[in-house]
């Protein structure tokens, strides 16, 4: 337990240098070490989706992701997006619609949403509601997400034309 | 949403009639949203505290077994480890007990840790502290409990007869209390009833399942001897009142706050022995304890939800009038009666609501609570209702497919009419004036209830299975001091208070017991305050969830928060109006009547003289000058709410059902709420609660199912085995608001969080069951998973060959 792992990696535009144990968990490591607390932790078994960052572009667990496996990469978490002063797009569209309650999971949505919109077609809700199912929100019944990101979608589409 | 004229009518028709802006019925985009969003809000997981150390609990692996020893030496000797502490280290904690009024209920003991026996898997047993939580968990494993495993009866029915294993040998029984509710002669009643339908039903054990597992961090306060608990509880008022008795702290010395909380639906609205310990850990060791539950032990250890049997008897006459009503109800109690609630909260609410809205002369109701080695069942979202509400709405489909009538029909004959408001159904529940019918015309008319009958027959004339199916209901919300304490609990839930003050540079904070945890509390009771005042609602600060900023209180659940917390923000807001209108009568040199408030501003009505809310409470606090002596009136006031009884909120669901003959998928096609809550404060929050809640609904009727053997083992302690709805599998949701009257509370407020979790269960039943009245079964079992589905189908086409 005592061996160690130097870490070289960027959290949010930042180059942070770190020493882990091997295994310390990415989402714990954000959390505790780093102090990024945005990033949350609903099950620590890869179901619900709280803990979704951005690993090299790309939305990945955090509880199922060790420290010492991301090093020399990019990381993504909820606090590169806007600011309370400050909200981007998917946030603005997030509270216009209320889709959101307690908040708990909504890092996790925010970061899928934004690899949804770079990535996929979204035509109709029920693609919407597919690639949202890696996520569990226990208070909205999903259908104030779901409206937020057609919104969503939709601009994207208006803004290519 | 709907677009239906609201009656200008009510309670509250002359501030409605005020020149002040409207903030009550706005969609007023949420206060909270913007930290939530961008990771700047603080969850209890998210504190930290210098020289902070972590809990880790040692859970019980047997389900009733005797505790012959516990070795802690090699988890002690383990580098980063505090201390490993047992039920004896605990021993000057007097044991946990919710009592009741109830007659002979037997209140079981609790203690922080179990000591010479254990109850259930998932008991605590042993609390490691160490430098961090993964050190904490090496020492777990190097902790070796000695078990003498003793004979268990899991299920409620044979843990009742004499002779089974006795959990709590000091109790002589398992059966925690017995109770009758009875009207009229049901029993000669059902003898003569023309017609009769009955059944067998059972909900399952489900989880509450927040997002947020349970975490709590313990501060002690070393100057003062004292201590503060930030936890992911609904109820911090509650826990403050008790944690004061059993730690002997005073109440001043001893505070509960939830900060942000991840959601709770009952989950997070008991008292747990982890916060008792973390508690009682952070004042002996003179260091912060963090404790965060991970998903597994949230599932063995948090309170548990629903879990019975009812067994249930309808009679009614040739033209579908309902004549008798019978129902006999089991509840799964789990281990211990869960404090305040007691074991008596869920299966009592399950008869008291079981005649639901109808018009029933005769009910006899039986209930008993039965303790069983599983965790504590407590509070989840709909408490009791959606049991009865599945039994009632399942044989009134019953009753109505005997007779060949439509189910609409069926019920609109029988609801609560109009004229009969108050009512009294048979276990002494009173309905006041809500639309029970209008709810249902109104569904039936939005669904084109009649086209999707024809779609139906289009669709069996194929070989399709699909199936309608509605629920009606009607629940008690907002309930006041005097039916809260009809059940015996130890706490009074029936009042609120609210403090609201101007400040010396004139901002306004309101203060509250309430404590939101995804409820939009600090928005809704913003917009109730700024209205009233006279002023923006991003202009009031709401303070809740702390219980050190009030001398008494509970939290949110039970639906009380609207009502209670916006019954007290009204009278409350209308003191400090009237005290600011005084003031600035002096300033402006005008007539009392003639003020008004508007925009954070005070002006003389039809003039444009004015001063800004600053002007005043500079004039009160800081220039001596401006007025005189007795008229400077503190820019404070605190007023309490009780509505005295309760609420009455009613609401049709109906959803609609493809099964596929040969998967037995199960689709909800569409599904369709139309609710009266009375005046809505914002209708976006109301449509968000109303989702959330079938949601949970469309859980309980097809995935959620805590499952435990006969040796009382947890058989889904993951969420790859518990599975909720994603977005997936809820569908789309439409939602309808009537106002039909306004119940009389100072806003025209009835509470609505749970609703969509009552009627769910029932209406997605009965279209599962209406999809398959061709092979002539129904559903009595939920949830509904495609095992017990594929059995029930399967029994039904042996039939079929067997007859053949
Ligand atoms: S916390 Fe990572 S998926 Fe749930
Ligand atoms: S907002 Fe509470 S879990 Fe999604």
């Amino acid at each position: 337990m005592s061996t160690r792992i130097d870490i070289t990696l960027t959290v949010n535009g930042e180059e942070i240098v770190e020493t882990v144990e091997p295994r310390m968990l990415l989402s714990d490591f954000l959390r505790d070490r780093l102090g990024l607390t945005g990033t949350h932790v609903g099950c620590e078994h890869g179901v619900c989706g709280a803990c979704t960052v951005r690993l090299n572009g790309v939305t990945a667990r955090a509880c199922l992701t060790f420290a010492a496996q991301v090093d020399g990469a990019r990381i993504e978490t909820v606090e590169h997006l806007g600011t309370v002063a400050s909200l981007n797009r998917i946030q603005q569209a997030f509270r216009k619609h209320h889709a959101l309650q307690c908040g708990f999971c909504t890092p996790g949505f925010l970061m899928t949403v934004q690899e949804m919109l770079e990535t996929l077609p979204l035509e109709t809700d029920e693609e919407i509601r597919d690639a949202l199912s890696g996520n569990i929100c226990r208070c909205t019944g999903y259908e104030h997400i779901v409206r937020a990101v057609r919104e969503l979608a939709d601009e994207r589409e208006g803004a290519a034309a | 949403m709907n677009d239906l004229p609201r009656k200008p009518l009510g309670p509250d028709a002359d501030a409605l009639a005020s020149a002040r802006p409207k903030y009550v019925g706005k969609a007023v985009q949420r206060l909270e949203d913007p930290r939530l969003l961008t990771g700047a809000g603080r969850y209890t997981a998210d504190i930290r505290a210098d020289r902070m150390v972590h809990a880790a609990f040692l859970r019980s692996e047997q389900a009733h077994a005797r505790i012959k020893s516990i070795d802690c030496e090699a988890a002690r000797g383990l580098p980063g480890v505090t201390g490993v502490y047992t039920a004896a280290d605990f021993a000057g904690i007097p044991v946990i007990k919710a009592p009741s009024r109830m007659r002979d209920y037997r209140a079981t003991s609790c203690t922080v840790l179990a000591s010479e026996k254990v109850r259930y898997v998932g008991e605590p047993v042993a609390v490691v502290i160490a430098r961090d939580r993964y050190i904490a968990e090496d020492a777990l494993a190097l902790i070796e409990v000695d078990w003498e495993p003793l004979d268990v009866a899991a299920d409620p029915e044979s843990a009742a007869y004499d002779g089974a294993p006795l959990l709590h040998d000091e109790l002589g029984t398992n059966i925690l209390f017995e109770r009758v509710f009875e009207t009229g002669e049901p029993d000669d009643a059902m003898a003569q009833a023309p017609h009769r339908v009955s059944g067998r039903f059972r909900m399952h054990r489900k989880s509450p399942l927040a997002i947020e597992p349970r975490s709590y961090v313990a501060e002690p306060d070393r100057a003062n001897d004292g201590l503060t608990l930030y936890g992911s509880t609904q109820i911090p008022g509650i826990l403050r009142d008790i944690l004061s008795g059993l730690l002997d702290l005073p109440g001043s010395r001893i505070r509960v706050v939830a900060p942000d909380v991840g959601g709770g639906f009952g989950g997070k609205g008991s008292l747990y022995p982890e916060e008792i310990a973390v508690c009682a850990l952070a004042r002996r060791l003179g260091r912060t304890v963090k404790w965060v539950s991970d998903r597994s032990e949230d599932l063995a250890s948090t309170s548990q939800g629903f879990d019975e049997i009812i067994e249930a008897e309808l009679g009614f006459d040739d033209d579908g009038a309902l004549i008798a009503l019978k129902g006999r109800v089991t509840g799964d109690i789990g281990a211990y009666s869960i404090y305040p609630w007691t074991a008596a909260l869920e299966p009592v609410q399950v008869v008291s609501f079981l005649p639901g809205p109808y018009r029933i002369p005769h009910y006899r109701g039986e209930v008993k609570g039965v303790a069983t080695p599983k965790p504590p069942t407590g509070p989840y979202r709909g408490v009791g209702r959606p049991a009865s509400v599945f039994v009632t709405e399942r044989l009134i489909d019953m009753a109505a497919a005997h007779l060949g009538i439509d189910p609409a029909g069926m019920r609109r004959k029988n609801l609560v009419a109009e004229d009969e408001f108050p009512y009294r159904i048979g276990s002494g529940i009173v309905w006041d004036r809500s639309g029970f019918a209008e709810c249902l015309d109104e569904a039936c008319s939005r669904i084109g209830y009649e086209g999707l009958r024809k779609l139906q027959r289009e669709a069996r004339a194929a070989g399709r299975w699909y199936g309608i199916g509605i629920a009606t209901y009607a629940e008690l919300t907002g309930i006041g001091s005097r039916i809260s304490v009809a059940p015996g609990m130890p706490i009074n839930t029936g009042t609120e208070t609210a403090s609201i003050r101007v400040d010396s540079t004139g901002a306004v904070t309101a203060t509250f017991a309430v404590a939101s945890h995804g409820q939009s509390l600090e928005t809704t009771l913003a917009q109730i305050v700024a209205e009233e005042l006279g002023v923006r609602p991003e202009d009031v600060r709401i303070v809740q969830g702390d219980s050190g900023a009030t001398s008494h209180g509970t939290g949110t659940y039970a639906s009380r928060s609207a009502v209670l917390g916006g019954g007290a923000a009204i009278v409350t807001s209308r003191v400090l109006r009237d005290k600011i209108k005084r003031v600035a009568s002096h300033l402006l040199e005008a007539a009392v009547e003639d003020i008004e408030t508007g925009n954070g501003r005070v002006f003389v009505a039809g003039t444009d003289k004015s001063v800004t809310f600053a002007e005043v409470a500079h004039a009160v606090y800081s220039d001596m000058r401006a007025l005189p002596a007795e008229a400077r009136e503190n820019l404070e006031a605190s007023e309490s709410y009780d509505p005295v009884t309760g609420t009455t909120t009613t609401a049709t669901h109906i959803a609609t059902v493809r099964i596929d003959p040969e998967t037995l998928a199960v689709s909800i096609d569409r599904y369709l709420v139309a609710e009266d809550c009375g005046r809505m404060i914002n209708p976006l929050v109301v449509d968000g609660q109303v989702h959330g809640g079938v949601a949970q609904g469309v859980g309980a009727a097809l995935l959620e199912e805590l499952s435990y053997d006969e040796t009382g083992q947890l058989l889904t302690g993951s969420l790859a085995d518990y599975t909720v709805p994603t977005a997936a599998e809820v569908p789309p949701i439409e939602v309808f608001h009537l106002e039909t009257e306004l119940p009389g509370n100072p806003g025209g407020f009835r509470g609505m969080g749970e609703g969509g979790t009552i009627g769910a269960p029932a209406a997605i039943a009965n279209a599962i069951s209406d999809a398959l009245s061709p092979l002539g079964v129904g559903v009595t079992e939920l949830p509904v998973t495609p095992e017990r589905l594929f059995r029930l189908v399967s029994e039904a086409r042996n039939k079929t060959d067997t007859e053949k």
